[in-house]
């Protein structure tokens, strides 16, 4: 298990440097002077003399050649040194510090959320089917992942400040600092991020319970009489839910793309607001910086949904 | 189906009947996918609107009344108005075409671009295929909405960009499905065949194998546009879509409406409700044709 953990965390090396590859590529592979973008702000009237855009270009490192300046941005982040935002010229990493966890409790507490929700609710579906829960169930979660997820946050907010006169708190607290308050905080924003995931992993959850409840062995455990809970629980429901916990990865990108728009609604002070202002601004070190440290998240989140793969399936031995 | 035509079955047919074919075909889906035809329906109302949005309106999108600003939903102004005293309703439905528009578009555009590279990536093989891929892992790996986010600070704001940004995004998965169907057509003796009389690699792509993708590219391509929809409103709501005086959904819910919403409440609901409504048709829809193309997963 050690080792495949290690081997695991070796191999997001690559994936990481191919990432940035890419998102440092079309920053910059893209026409037009980003120095006058920068300046101009995007705005024709604008005048800028060559002598302003020369010396933002020395600022920047942008007169350097195209790879003198990806490689000092990635040996930077191998050595946590981020460098200095453009439009501050403050160092990234201070922001980030306060930022990252943020987000990342975010997403994780979607996640938590998403499974408490879809798996109970998916098997539910399933041993009801095709009578009014599983209609019920279906329908409701099909309207919910439609429903976009800031217009889900504007309803959240707006039910919580008409019914109970709540507003998005000034300050946020982690976890470890006030957990119960940390929780409440994010009990809504996880609410709103999970909707889109519910229905995929709900529907995963219900298409796998029936295939499982079909199988031979659960005829067998009926037959030799087994109460109805236990055959549910005992012989279908974990072998229902291994191909679910692969979605579960793949619902991790969605979520952290989603962190974004959420955070911006309920102004919760993560990594999404700043890198919104970031791409108005072209501060395209924040940027760059930003999408590569939302990546790693969605790698670490992927890399815990996998080795839950070995609870769920003893079969399964990382080697 | 051009053997059809070999053996006469086609050419017995009246003019007529020739005709209500699609119809009776439209009226076997609906019989068949209630909630797909609904779905039909829905994207089908919402194009009626997108096409005569600004005949249909009650007032015009720009006008600002600032006697009448924030007031809520009347018998005049449906939907109420918003800070600056314009009919939210006009807004809303003016704002139709921009998300209607976006996903047709950019679903064309990613499926035209997937079906190339994906048919070329498994038909040809060898280091092509292998760069094709590991290019579309790669931005597999980055989360869709944060790559979108990614090119549009590298372009300028507008909906041409916007387009571009989400066809990127939305490529490799149609890539990746075209690629794995073409490579099973691939193994198919008709492929053999084909090469056994002498066709060209181009025909062969283009002629026998991009027709048998068709299947599994409808139910990708569909399934595609409720996402690429709520993408652009996701951008837009964040000021990074559409420029801000092209009306669109995502763009009524940001701006002002982000620190309004909570005293007017009006002037989110009706883009929210419609945006809610056209990816839940899309999705429906998309459902019924994936039951329809895709019959691995009839009964599901």
């Amino acid at each position: 298990m050690r080792n495949y953990i290690i081997k695991r965390l070796l191999l997001f090396i690559p994936t990481i440097l191919g990432v940035s590859v890419l998102v440092f590529g079309a920053l910059r592979i893209l026409p037009g002077d980003v120095a006058e973008l920068i300046l101009t702000g995007g705005d024709p009237d604008v005048v800028v003399t060559e002598d302003m855009k020369a010396e933002l270009r020395e600022e920047t490192g942008l007169d350097k050649p195209i790879h003198v300046q990806y490689l000092d941005w990635i040996w930077g982040v191998a050595r946590f040194d981020l460098g200095n935002s453009w439009n501050t010229n403050r160092p990234i990493t201070r922001n980030l510090k306060r930022q990252f966890p943020v987000t990342l409790q975010l997403a994780v507490a979607s996640l938590i959320l998403v499974v408490l929700i879809a798996l109970p609710i998916g098997m539910l579906a399933a041993l009801y089917q095709d009578r009014w829960p599983d209609y019920l169930l279906r329908g409701t979660a099909v309207l919910a992942s439609a429903m976009p997820g800031f217009f889900a946050a504007i309803l959240i907010v707006l039910i919580l400040a008409a019914g109970f006169g709540w507003l998005p708190p000034l300050r946020f607290y982690n976890l470890w600092e006030r957990p119960w308050d940390s929780m409440t905080q994010l009990f809504f924003p996880a609410v709103a991020l999970g909707l889109l995931g519910t229905a995929t992993l709900l529907r995963m959850t219900r298409a796998q319970m029936l295939e499982v409840l079909r199988e031979d062995y659960v005829r067998t455990a009926r037959a030799k009489g087994l109460t109805e809970r236990v055959v549910v629980t005992r012989h279908s429901m974990r072998n229902a839910l291994i191909p679910v916990v692969t979605v579960i990865g793949f619902q991790v990108a969605v979520l952290l793309g989603g962190t974004v728009v959420i955070e911006v609604i309920f102004s919760l002070p993560g990594m999404g607001e700043q890198l919104v202002r970031a791409v108005l601004l072209r501060d395209f070190p924040v940027v760059q910086t930003y999408v590569l440290y939302l990546v790693l998240i969605s790698l670490l989140v992927n890399l815990i949904v996998d080795i839950s793969y070995a609870w769920l399936d003893p079969r399964i031995r990382y080697a | 189906m051009s053997t059809e035509g070999a053996t006469g079955g086609l050419v017995l047919q009246s003019q007529q009947q020739r005709f209500l074919r699609p119809v009776v075909a439209l009226w076997g889906f609906t019989r068949r996918k209630p909630l797909g035809a609904t779905g039909l329906a829905i994207l089908v109302f919402a194009t009626v609107i997108a096409f005569t949005g600004s005949i249909i309106a009650p007032y015009d999108p720009f006008e600002t009344r600032l006697d009448i600003a924030l007031q809520g939903p009347t018998a005049q102004h449906w939907y109420g108005m918003d800070n600056l005293g314009r009919d939210v309703f006009s807004r809303t439905i003016i704002g139709t075409k921009v998300s209607l528009y976006v996903g047709l578009v950019t679903m064309l555009m990613a499926t035209a671009i997937g079906l190339f590279l994906g048919v070329s990536s498994a038909y040809l093989g060898g280091k092509y295929d292998l760069i094709v891929q590991r290019f579309i892992d790669g931005i597999v790996a980055i989360p869709s909405l944060l790559l979108a986010l990614t090119l549009v600070a590298a372009f300028e704001i507008g909906m041409e960009n916007v387009i571009l940004a989400l066809t990127v995004v939305n490529t490799p998965r149609i890539t990746r499905v075209v690629r794995s169907s073409a490579l099973t057509i691939l193994a198919m003796p008709y492929i053999e065949a084909a090469r056994t009389i002498g066709s060209s690699n181009f025909r062969i792509m283009l002629r026998h194998i991009t027709p048998n993708t068709f299947a599994p590219l409808v139910v990708v391509a569909s399934a595609a546009v409720g996402s690429i929809i709520t993408a652009e409103a996701s951008l837009s709501f964040l000021g990074l879509g559409v420029p801000y005086d092209t009306l669109s959904w995502g763009g009524l819910l940001g701006g002002d409406t982000r620190q309004l919403f909570i005293s007017a409440p009006w002037m989110a609901f009706g883009p929210g409700v419609s945006l809610t409504l056209v990816v839940f048709g899309s999705a429906i829809f998309a459902d019924a044709l994936r039951d329809v193309f895709d019959p691995k997963l009839r009964g599901r």
